[in-house]
């Protein structure tokens, strides 16, 4: 396949090393080559794959590798390493300090994402107690206002737009009613606008000057390729941004331009948007981010996740039931459950370590669950404990019981048994892991 | 096709001007290379301009090949023939054979499906066609306001129902009123959507499937919006939406920018899809015939 998502491809690599004893010079080269052909497919800008693979090289090649018993162990943990650090080390948060109302200016190319973004992130602010204001300065872009304005709505959250004025005249007029109405955070959304549009460029940097945001963030498509790089360093030079924002990233790119544009801003990401629902916008995480690059699952994300959404001795028990192979309908119907509480299924899938690799083609279809749920309601106690007793009669009543057809009864024990050998190969995963450097999220 | 009124090379020069302007433009990365230098270190530069480039790591190799195994002439034509050739392969035109045809327009989010749109009803209106445009984005905040405005400005019909209602529904509504008032044209605009969301895809499908039973022979285009900043993401988008709805043309938008969209060197190598038009601004009239001759020129020195 000419195509292979990053994961996918690194793992093969680490596969590779993974079943040699020992790593020569010869084998960290090849595996490094493999390396930067999968950053630079990802997207990662060329001189940025280029000073990462170097570093790993120097420090990989000699005492490092040679003292360690598992070299390729050692490989992976430096790559893990270096790219966490180019993600920015650590999480970063939104800097909302000095007297509110505190302004936050969005800016980016056109289609970035820009409007969607402000509206997730008044729900954000929303959440953690903060009471933002939205203000339109698009003033090109037809309907654009009206789109912020909706979006307001949706958010439940004041929107501020003055037709016919200027855009650094709205955003300074949306500070003061944002200081009169009492709102303490507000959100300037731009206008979308190329980095080489010196009139438009221009516009933003006078705004700046105008409102002084506390942050001035750069909204960046996950989907961007090399360019990325003079896009954020254009932006940076022009404006100082204070952090990234990147969307997208519920498709299936894998977003080396988060790499690229920390590389050369030095600007955090902050957040990232990772849907649809304006709730779809979620922290940024550089080592999560650079273990899920590397195929290693995201481990801390899926525990937090699943935390947050069901109790942990539920999680246990069917940890424990996974473990053990006792995988019965109504623990699949008890999974899906979870799972609908959680986020679509397809994300969640990805971040289990090892499943990136298993099933790059998961699809899941969020009508299909509640459909699937109907079906295993329909089944008798005995039926869900041993599908294996449900023939055609069974299967015409429970048919009948959920409102669906016999082919979607026979879909749905179908998708059941491929779940269940799915996670019959967990327990073999878990060892590879632990085996191929298992340790390095923690 | 009709060209009249669409001065296309001066948009694309244009564009080559904003791609000279940039520090890291292609040409001025691999100087040395395109100066005639032929030794490992030139044939590198080549190779990371390229990459930077978009054009991606397995084109890029074919590229370089391509140019050192040249024989009896100048490497530097070799590559320009090469790339030159895969877009020749797929510059396309609107084809609309008429008396009624259907434009689809799909694509991921922020693409520029609406703003091309609007420039495609304005450019369909000034051959003379009544158009309608089909909202059918019903799940964008306020995106069927923003195509009422470009309808507006391109003196175009509109057919729209509410927000959140079904997409279909305002395709299906949209081709029978364009035949019941004899228009020519019905341009569908359709809620961006990430390639890798199933029921979404499925619902692009319908919209296609209700024209298609709607008007035996359309769409007659399908047209998938790529940003040119896109970059290797665009392949799977290709793939995809063209599994999905038989996409019949490319529209490579933000054209004016310093992005140098190299992966449709890839995409047209791999899915030969035409590409047909180039957006490059935001201007009604920002829209020109896709012509591989002035994309290389831009991306490449042009020979003495």
């Amino acid at each position: 396949m000419a195509f292979e998502n990053l994961t996918a491809r690194l793992g093969e690599v680490f596969r590779r090393l993974r079943g040699k004893g020992k790593l020569t010079e010869a084998d960290v080269n090849e595996a490094l080559r493999e390396v930067r052909v999968a950053l630079l497919e990802a997207d990662v800008n060329l001189k940025v794959a280029r000073d990462l693979i170097a570093r790993v090289r120097e420090r990989a090649v000699g005492e490092e590798v040679m003292a360690s018993l598992t070299p390729a162990q050692t490989v992976l943990k430096i790559v893990y390493e270096e790219m966490t650090r180019v993600l920015g080390g650590k999480t970063s948060r939104l800097d909302l300090g000095g007297n509110p109302p505190v302004p936050l200016m969005l800016v980016g190319l056109h289609g970035s994402g820009k409007t969607t973004t402000a509206g997730k992130l008044a729900v954000f602010l929303s959440k953690q107690g903060k009471f933002p204001l939205l203000v339109a300065t698009d003033v090109y872009r037809p309907a654009a206002p009206r789109q912020l304005e909706v979006v307001a709505g949706q958010a439940r959250v004041p929107f501020f737009f003055l037709p016919g004025a200027p855009p650094v005249a709205i955003a300074r007029r949306g500070l003061e009613q944002a200081r009169q109405q009492g709102r303490d955070v507000v959100l300037i959304d731009t206008a979308g606008r190329l980095q080489v549009d010196e009139e438009l460029m221009a516009e933003l940097v006078e705004m700046k000057a105008a409102v002084a945001p506390r942050e001035c963030l750069l909204v960046v498509d996950a989907m961007t390729g090399q360019e990325a790089v003079n896009v954020a360093r254009s932006f940076h030079e022009r404006l100082g941004l204070t952090g990234v924002i990147l969307t997208k990233l519920d498709g299936d790119a894998r977003g080396g331009a988060a790499l690229s544009v920390q590389a050369v801003t030095g600007c955090p990401v902050k957040l990232v948007g990772v849907g649809e629902k304006l709730d779809a916008l979620e922290p940024f995480h550089p080592d999560r981010m650079a273990s899920r690059i590397l195929g290693m699952g995201d481990l801390a994300s899926l525990v937090e996740k699943v935390e947050a959404a069901v109790e942990a001795e539920r999680i246990r028990e069917l940890e424990r039931r996974i473990r053990t192979q006792e995988f019965t309908l109504d623990d699949y119907l008890e999974q899906l459950k979870q799972v609908r509480r959680m986020g679509p299924l397809d994300q969640l899938l990805g971040l289990i370590p090892g499943l990136g690799r298993a099933v790059p083609q998961v699809q899941v279809d969020e009508k299909d669950l509640v459909r699937t749920e109907a079906i295993i309601c329909s089944m008798t106690r005995e039926e869900r404990r041993d599908p294996s007793i449900i023939g055609a009669s069974r299967k015409r009543r429970i048919a009948a019981g959920s409102g669906t057809t016999v082919q979607d009864v026979n879909r749905v024990l179908k998708g059941y048994e491929q779940a269940r050998r799915l996670l019959r190969q967990l327990p073999d995963m878990e060892k590879s892991m632990k085996r191929g450097g298992g340790r390095l999220w923690r | 096709m009709v060209k009249e009124g669409w001065p296309t090379s001066s948009w694309w020069k244009r564009w080559r001007e904003s791609l000279a302007r940039t520090r890291d433009n292609l040409v001025g990365q691999a100087a040395r290379w395109f100066a005639g230098a032929r030794d490992e270190g030139a044939w590198q530069e080549l190779e990371d301009a390229l990459l930077t480039a978009d054009v991606g790591v397995d084109m890029t190799a074919r590229l370089v090949r391509a140019a050192r195994q040249a024989r009896n002439r100048d490497p530097r034509q070799a590559l320009r023939e090469e790339i030159l050739g895969l877009l020749t392969a797929v510059e396309g035109r609107l084809e609309l054979p008429g008396p009624l045809d259907v434009i689809m327009v799909v694509g991921v989010n922020g693409t520029g499906k609406t703003t091309t749109i609007g420039k495609l009803a304005h450019r369909l209106r000034g051959q003379g066609k009544r158009v309608v445009v089909a909202a059918a984005d019903t799940f964008r905040a306020a995106g069927i306001d923003q195509l009422a405005i470009w309808a507006g400005r391109a003196g175009a019909d509109l057919v729209r129902h509410r927000e959140g209602s079904d997409p279909a529904a305002v395709a299906f509504d949209a081709v029978q009123a364009a035949r019941a008032r004899g228009c020519q044209a019905v341009i569908v605009d359709t809620a961006g959507r990430l390639h890798t969301r199933v029921n979404l895809m499925e619902e692009l499908k319908k919209i296609h499937r209700v024209i298609a039973r709607e008007l035996p022979g359309a769409p007659q285009e399908v047209l998938l919006c790529l940003d040119a900043h896109t970059g290797q993401n665009a392949l799977q988008q290709a793939r995809v939406f063209l599994e999905a709805v038989g996409v019949t043309g490319i529209v490579l938008t933000k054209l004016d920018g310093t992005a140098r969209a190299g992966v449709v060197v890839a995409i047209a190598d791999q899915f030969r899809i035409p590409i047909k038009l180039a957006g490059l601004g935001e201007g009604i009239e920002d829209l020109a015939d896709f012509s591989a001759r002035d994309f290389v020129d831009a991306l490449l020195p042009t020979p003495d």
